[in-house]
């Protein structure tokens, strides 16, 4: 088997994953996407692997590439459907909300006219949400009107017409912490608390926030994995929050990072999902 | 594998065992640089991309 690890910014995971596919015998080779030309009139382009991770950090290039990849026939982890569902956070509340997996309640507002009632409805605190994009970017927690206002009359101003509508969701009152899970296929790899940096409520470790490995008792393992398997599976970082009622999944990532978690652990987390892939190419 | 920044002029230390894709920063401005190539243990860099709106997991 062939694996290429598609990248367009090299990170830790990406080199992580390389050295475990090589320890593994696996051949394997780093791709960065941003050098790739596809003939899309004929489904064909750079045999980059039988296998491919797909690893970019840019959505948009992410979607593309898994496109063009699963055209030619490649085995693409995880697949375009996938990353079209965790990378839209509507797509991704509405999945989970249907498959009954708990999740904050979430309004979503397609002009500036009617952003306030869904704030309303909800009742502040609530929290805005860009519906593409990570890291906590654009992530604000609005505690009352006048703040909410001033949000939106900033985001007007911003050139991108998906930023004139609001996603919007309610505040959920949990410990200064939440859940990163990373899941591949139908295991939990690794689960820990994501503690956040002073001074923020977001707890993402590109924001400074840390990680602290805990066991996941059977309930959350099993919305966990339910998650996973409703955005269709495969290597993914599942976000979940401790609510008063509750667990609840607010995220499903993609193109999970995994550093943080990495840190946390004592077995190898990019092991795991290599072992994955091989198991996928071989059933 | 030392090499100048575009910027400023600083110089910028690339690790020796650097790979095609890897980033490094300059120490004096923060501009990033991606390794484009390695040759004959030369780094060639190029300006690396801007975080743009649709980055992240």
């Amino acid at each position: 088997m062939k694996l290429g690890i598609a990248f367009d910014r090299l990170r830790w995971e990406e080199k992580a994953l390389k050295d475990e596919a090589d320890a593994l015998g696996v051949e394997a080779s780093l791709v960065d996407a941003k050098g790739l030309i596809f003939d899309i009139s004929k489904n064909s382009g750079p045999l980059i692997g039988d296998a491919v991770l797909q690893r970019c950090i840019s959505h948009y290039r992410a979607l593309f590439l898994a496109r063009m990849l699963e055209g030619q026939g490649v085995n693409v982890i995880n697949p375009y459907s996938v990353a079209e569902l965790c990378g839209n956070k509507l797509a991704t509340t509405m999945a989970l909300s249907k498959a009954g997996v708990p999740t904050p309640r979430t309004r979503v507002a397609l002009s500036s006219e009617m952003v306030e009632k869904a704030a309303e409805d909800l009742g502040f605190p609530v929290v805005l949400k860009p519906f593409t994009g990570s890291w906590g970017r654009m992530v604000h927690v609005v505690r009352d009107r006048p703040t909410l206002q001033a949000l939106v009359e900033l985001r007007e101003e911003l050139p991108n017409p998906i930023d004139h509508m609001y996603y919007v969701q309610e505040y959920i009152k949990r410990p200064p912490r939440d859940i990163r899970a990373v899941v591949a296929g139908d295991e939990i790899v690794a689960s820990v608390y994501r503690y956040a940096p002073e001074g923020d409520f977001r707890t993402n470790v590109a924001r400074g926030g840390t990680s602290k490995a805990f066991d996941a008792d059977q309930s959350l393992q099993e919305m966990i994995l339910k998650a996973a398997r409703v955005v269709g599976g495969g290597v993914l970082g599942v976000d979940a929050m401790e609510s008063p009622s509750g667990y609840v999944v607010h995220e499903v990532n993609n193109t999970v990072e995994f550093k943080g978690a990495q840190s946390a652990v004592e077995w190898s987390i990019p092991k795991k999902v290599v072992e994955y892939v091989i198991g996928t190419v071989r059933s | 594998m030392d090499t100048k920044c575009a910027e400023c002029d600083a110089s910028i230390v690339v690790p020796e065992d650097a790979i095609v894709g890897e980033i490094v920063s300059c120490k004096e401005c923060g501009a990033e640089y991606e390794v484009s190539e390695v040759k004959n243990g030369v780094a060639v860099l190029k300006h690396a991309e801007g975080v743009e709106e649709d980055w992240g997991e």
